[in-house]
């Protein structure tokens, strides 16, 4: 097993570049400073590094053959999409090769009747709605990145968004993908069919971040477009009350298309810069969006509005027709540049907790926050527990950004001790690699090691993301243990601040 | 309820030591699933390792031991109107929530409700070295480390034995309702794809007997409204019709011919054989009674874009799954490797290779 995370090869620039220029055009491949510099992050630009060389094949041969010679030179290689990830997942590795997928952007084939659609993996998440939408059609995963992150993107993250509850993850709408492995075979995994014979390598595949195999090529669901949606928004006085609500509405046995959580600072601050009519005294705001037929939805629509009165809201609203509805998301949807107004930076947390915690979770990072002097807002993907709290601070104030990144750290912990984990959409990266053994034991971390080693014996596909290593484990855990409770400031968890 | 957790790690520990490979055997409905593999071969027992752990309807999540029975479950999620909603095939009352999901197997909704794959959020598992893990966990979305829940939907225990499962679950839809109609194989498949493509509650579709069946679960409104827009006749006992074709208990299935598992494209026409067939999943899979040689039945499966296994009965001494491409073999001995690095897991029940 190899527990390894770096990998030194012995090619220079120059002659690698030389090489690629032999089957790739020269333009494509890039290797002079000031043309490398984007690349040197993703969403996620605190953690940068400049990468060896950035090559854009135009083909899958082109890019099996950038992998079979980077195989033979034991070079790293970083898939890149549009690099939207908030995890530093695509930073790029100083002795490596960023292989971006940016010229694979078409979408191949749409199959109205089939509901399916095949891409190229640098395709829009959002362009395969667009293309599907003539037939009625849609892809549903939205990744709020949707009209820049890539299918291929989706694919090494398992992307989420607000519809997840009802419409899955990435992983539940795929039907198959094509991957080059990191000695530049070809494979699919998958097919046109539902499910495949054997052990499910797909669904593995799925949320590996680029460690386990290169995505050429992507077969996706299609789902037909509700009827109708309509949102329910309410304005409660505790937080409390708001998650009970929740889960009173699931208790109804409806599954809202999308059901949204915001606590006071977030809605001051959308309210402040979207102008949506959010209530600003109340405590915690939900957004319940119904969809279906005409007759469902406003059968649930009904529900759920007496059921937000019956249990005590402050203030419910719903839209009446599709402007009322997008001016109700517009809030919503606009809370992180809102709050990017509010404070000179923020740093998004993406922590899962049970539902049930949310009360608890919420007044113990209230506590935190006080304790470390630094404001939070949060915003909640109510319906399947997926917490993204926004810690405010400014980074030019020395030593702000190591204590935003203690109190991130803090809170995933205390998502895993209620229960939850570390990360629900944005993946682990470089970012919350430290947290990992938070979530996971030696054993677990060491079969995650072997799975790697399965399909990438020398570690060159993303190294040093994703999985820790078990040095890193230990480091943590004589960390943890020599740590006092509640002395975040000297606990140097080794993490990131972003800005959008 | 009983815990075995402690038995089946020195079970594995000793299998292990004597380097003995073992038969991983839950309620024993599935025998007839997979390649026959040696009748000699110890069993490793998870029948008795049984219990819900933890359910909380209103967060959709419950966590029972793998040897679990689905009728406990459907006993205490009945009493909250919540479901699996992989609707899991009873293949004898024994049938348990681990058998389900190294099977990988899902009754007629799993189009629109997913499979068991599709609901399963993590898992305990005992490798085999004996150590006992844990991937994944009870909330809905978690993207921390590789998703090794998932990747045991269909492994047919051959990377582990898993201890403790924990899933998504749903509510049960406030009306169901039936409607059948008259026709040809052909057109029943044509007829689904389009009626999938319209925004409708539609839960089910299946073919067999020159009858077409599509079924509605939604709120009582959606189902009766949709109910009279699309016309036919209702089915009658429609719950039983569904629970018999889930179970393979429909005449159909009743039979000592081989049943080949088409799992394929939704808009597939499959040729003429002189066997019988069954559509069901709204045309992504289809049940083949015949007798036929595996390469040829997989022929048949990758010019209708997707795959064939011989589910029940023919030669289960011989390959019964689809024949992988060399290099996604090879990926699949790497992994078991990764996991069971001695082989002590069901010893050729997937494939013979493995």
């Amino acid at each position: 097993m190899s527990d390894r995370q770096d990998v030194h090869p012995g090619v220079s620039r120059e002659v690698l570049a030389q090489k690629f220029r032999a089957f790739i055009d020269p333009e494509y491949v890039i290797s002079d400073d000031e043309t490398l510099k984007p690349y040197e992050c993703d969403g996620l630009s605190v953690y940068s590094e400049m990468p060896m060389l950035v090559v854009l094949p135009e083909t899958v041969e082109q890019a099996q053959q950038v992998l079979r010679i980077c195989h033979e030179e034991r070079v790293p290689v970083v898939a890149r999409g549009a690099g939207t990830g908030l995890c530093a997942g695509a930073m790029p590795h100083r002795e490596g090769v960023v292989l971006s997928m940016a010229k694979f952007n078409r979408i191949l084939e749409i199959n109205p009747v089939a509901r399916a659609a095949r891409v190229q993996p640098g395709v829009r998440n959002l362009a395969i709605s667009e293309a599907a939408g003539k037939y009625g059609l849609y892809y549903g995963p939205d990744p709020s990145s949707q009209i820049a992150c890539t299918i291929g993107g989706n694919v090494a993250e398992n992307s989420g968004g607000v519809h997840c509850l009802k419409y899955g993850l990435t992983v539940h709408n795929l039907l198959s993908v094509d991957l080059l492995t990191v000695e530049g075979e070809r494979i699919t995994l998958g097919s046109e069919g539902l499910d495949s014979c054997g052990m499910d390598l797909l669904a593995l595949m799925t949320g590996s971040e680029g460690l386990l195999g290169i995505v050429t090529e992507v077969r996706v669901k299609l789902l037909p477009k509700p009827e109708v949606a309509q949102v329910v928004m309410a304005g409660f006085d505790s937080v409390q009350t708001a998650g009970d609500a929740v889960g009173a509405i699931i208790a109804e046995g409806i599954i809202p298309g999308g059901l949204e959580m915001m606590d006071s600072h977030a809605i001051v601050a959308a309210e402040a810069f979207a102008k949506a009519g959010y209530p600003t005294e109340a405590k915690a705001l939900l957004l319940c969006e119904v969809d279906g037929t005409e007759e469902e939805v406003h059968e649930h629509i009904d529900a759920v509005e007496s059921l937000f009165k019956r249990l005590g809201a402050t203030s419910v609203r719903t839209s009446h027709n599709e402007e009322e509805r997008a001016r109700l998301w517009q809030g919503r949807k606009s809370a992180f540049p809102a709050v990017g107004r509010i404070s000179p930076d923020y740093y998004c947390m993406d922590g899962t907790i049970p539902r049930g915690q949310l009360a608890h979770v919420l007044t113990e990072m209230e506590r935190m926050s006080e304790a470390c002097g630094l404001r939070v807002a949060n915003v909640f993907h109510a319906g399947d527990g997926n917490l993204h709290p926004l810690i405010l601070f400014d980074a030019n104030v020395p030593g702000e950004l190591e204590k935003t990144e203690d109190f991130g750290g803090r809170i995933l912990e205390l998502c895993v001790a209620v229960g939850g984990c570390i990360t629900g959409e944005h993946g682990v990266g470089v970012e919350k690699i430290r947290q990992m053994p938070a979530q996971f034991n030696d054993l677990d971390i060491a079969q995650f090691h072997r799975i790697k080693a399965a399909f990438d014996p020398a570690g060159t596909l993303n190294p040093g993301k994703g999985i820790p290593t078990l040095r890193q484990c230990q480091e943590y855990r004589s960390l943890e243990m020599s740590i006092e409770p509640n002395s975040g400031a000297e606990n140097q968890l080794h993490r990131e601040g972003g800005h959008e | 309820m009983s815990d075995k957790q402690v038995q089946l790690v020195d079970q594995v520990l000793a299998a292990r030591e004597r380097r003995q490979p073992v038969r991983i055997v839950g309620g024993d409905t599935k025998a007839f699933m997979g390649r026959s593999t040696d009748s000699a071969l110890p069993v490793l027992d998870l029948s008795g390792h049984t219990g819900i752990l933890t359910y909380h309807p209103v967060e959709l999540v419950l966590t029972a031991r793998a040897g679990t029975t689905l009728a406990e479950l459907d006993a205490a999620l009945s009493e909250h109107n919540q479901m699996l909603s992989f609707e899991p095939p009873r293949f004898g009352k024994n049938s348990t929530l681990g058998g389900t999901l190294a099977c990988h197997l899902s009754g007629p909704g799993r189009p629109w409700w997913g499979s068991v794959r599709d609901q399963v959020l993590g898992v305990r598992l005992i490798n085999g070295q004996g150590e006992a893990l844990r991937f994944g966990g009870q909330v809905m979305k978690n993207v921390a480390g590789y998703d090794v829940s998932r990747l045991q939907a269909g492994a047919m225990g051959t990377l582990g034995v898993m201890t403790e499962i924990s899933l998504k679950v749903l509510p049960r839809p406030a009306s169901t309702r039936t409607l059948v109609f008259d026709c040809e194989m052909d057109e029943a498949v044509s007829i689904m794809n389009r009626r999938s493509v319209e925004a409708k509650p539609l839960s089910a579709a299946c073919w067999l007997d020159n009858k077409l069946y599509l079924r509605l679960s939604g709120a009582h409104s959606a189902v009766d409204a949709t109910l009279s827009h699309w016309g036919g006749s209702e089915l009658m006992d429609a719950e039983h019709f569904w629970h018999r074709l889930r179970d393979h208990q429909l005449d159909f299935f009743c039979t000592s011919l081989p049943l080949w598992r088409f799992s394929v494209n939704p808009t597939a026409r499959m040729p003429g054989l002189s066997g019988q067939w069954l559509v069901d999943w709204g045309g992504a899979q289809r049940w083949y009674l015949g007798n036929a040689e595996l390469s040829e039945m997989e022929r048949i499966a990758v010019e209708a874009g997707g795959q064939v296994s011989l589910f029940r009965g023919g030669d289960r001494s011989a390959e019964v799954m689809h024949t992988p491409p060399q290099a996604v073999k090879a990926l699949q001995q790497r992994l078991k490797h990764a996991f069971d690095p001695d082989g002590l897991f069901n010893p050729g029940r997937l494939y013979s290779w493995m």
